[in-house]
């Protein structure tokens, strides 16, 4: 299939969060279910997930200032927040998410604390490359 | 228990699927499914993805509002059943409607892994359990596991 250059750029884009591990195959089920019934699905459930996972952050925000910490609701919490986090293919925000369950069923305060700013930090890093790659491909005309 | 992928093109997925359903008799009916879930990510996911293969979908936010459906003399072939919900959980409504005497097929679907886990739920009285969100195989798989018992 011929490709512009803007095509072919949103592509890379594509490939480079799969490559770098933001995105795993859950991901791809998604573009799969993408249709004319649901032209813009992806970005809906995308858009669904950050809706939905900053009410989680808040959340735990609120949960790690108690004290002393309720690890078996913070892990309650995480695990929505990993389970969201699958449903979009979002791999190291998931993978965060796995650690931070770690340190609470080794009911480590400090290590829930510090992982949790790592999966904050994976989570607005996806954001920011998800935007910018529909933005892309808004601009290419591709359907994903 | 989880599926394997066998990654058939999408296509030749719903021309399996079409045959199947046409050889059920009216062309119309349509295999009938409810969605159980209190996340809405996951309910908006398997909603498209139930369609999209040929499926009426219905969804609601935890067990009770399932079981008072069924109460009010609503059926449907298959049950897509989240295990942790408000209000009442996966296996509590799973039981429930097994104790009203209901012989859909019941399917779990959890993002728990753990083998302890998915053995209780599927004791409340589950014909399946997998991880979510489904895939389209384990969709078509579903459907026609059901095309074939009936």
């Amino acid at each position: 299939m011929e490709r512009n250059p803007l095509q072919r750029q949103v592509a890379y884009m594509r490939r480079s969060l799969f490559d770098q591990g933001y995105l795993d195959e859950q991901f791809v089920q998604l573009e799969d279910l993408q249709d004319d019934a649901n032209p813009n699905f992806v970005e809906e459930i995308v858009t669904l997930f950050y809706t939905d996972s900053a009410r989680l952050i808040h959340n735990i925000e609120q949960a790690l200032e108690s004290r002393p910490l309720d690890f078996i609701r913070l892990d309650d919490y995480m695990h929505q927040f990993k389970g969201s986090s699958s449903s979009i293919g979002a791999k190291k925000v998931k993978n965060e998410c796995t650690q931070f369950r770690e340190h609470c069923s080794a009911r480590s305060a400090e290590g829930c604390v510090r992982t949790f700013q790592q999966v904050k930090q994976e989570h607005t890093i996806l954001r920011r490359k998800l935007e910018t790659y529909f933005q892309l491909a808004r601009q290419a005309g591709l359907a994903n | 228990m989880l599926l394997l992928h066998i990654g058939k093109p999408f296509n030749l997925r719903k021309e399996i699927l079409g045959k199947k359903m046409r050889g059920k008799g009216s062309s119309s009916s349509k295999i009938s499914t409810l969605i159980v879930d209190d996340d809405p990510l996951t309910r908006r996911i398997h909603k498209v993805l139930l369609t999209k293969v040929g499926l009426e979908t219905q969804a609601v936010e935890n067990g009770k509002e399932a079981v008072d459906l069924y109460r009010s003399g609503a059926s449907f072939d298959l049950i897509l059943m989240d295990l942790e919900m408000p209000i009442m959980d996966g296996p509590k409504a799973t039981k429930e409607l097994r104790a009203m005497g209901v012989q859909s097929m019941i399917v779990g679907v959890t993002a728990r892994d753990l083998e302890v886990e998915k053995q209780m739920f599927m004791a409340s009285g589950l014909d399946d359990c997998y991880v979510k969100p489904l895939t389209t195989d384990t969709v078509t798989a579903l459907v026609e596991k059901l095309n074939k018992d009936n």
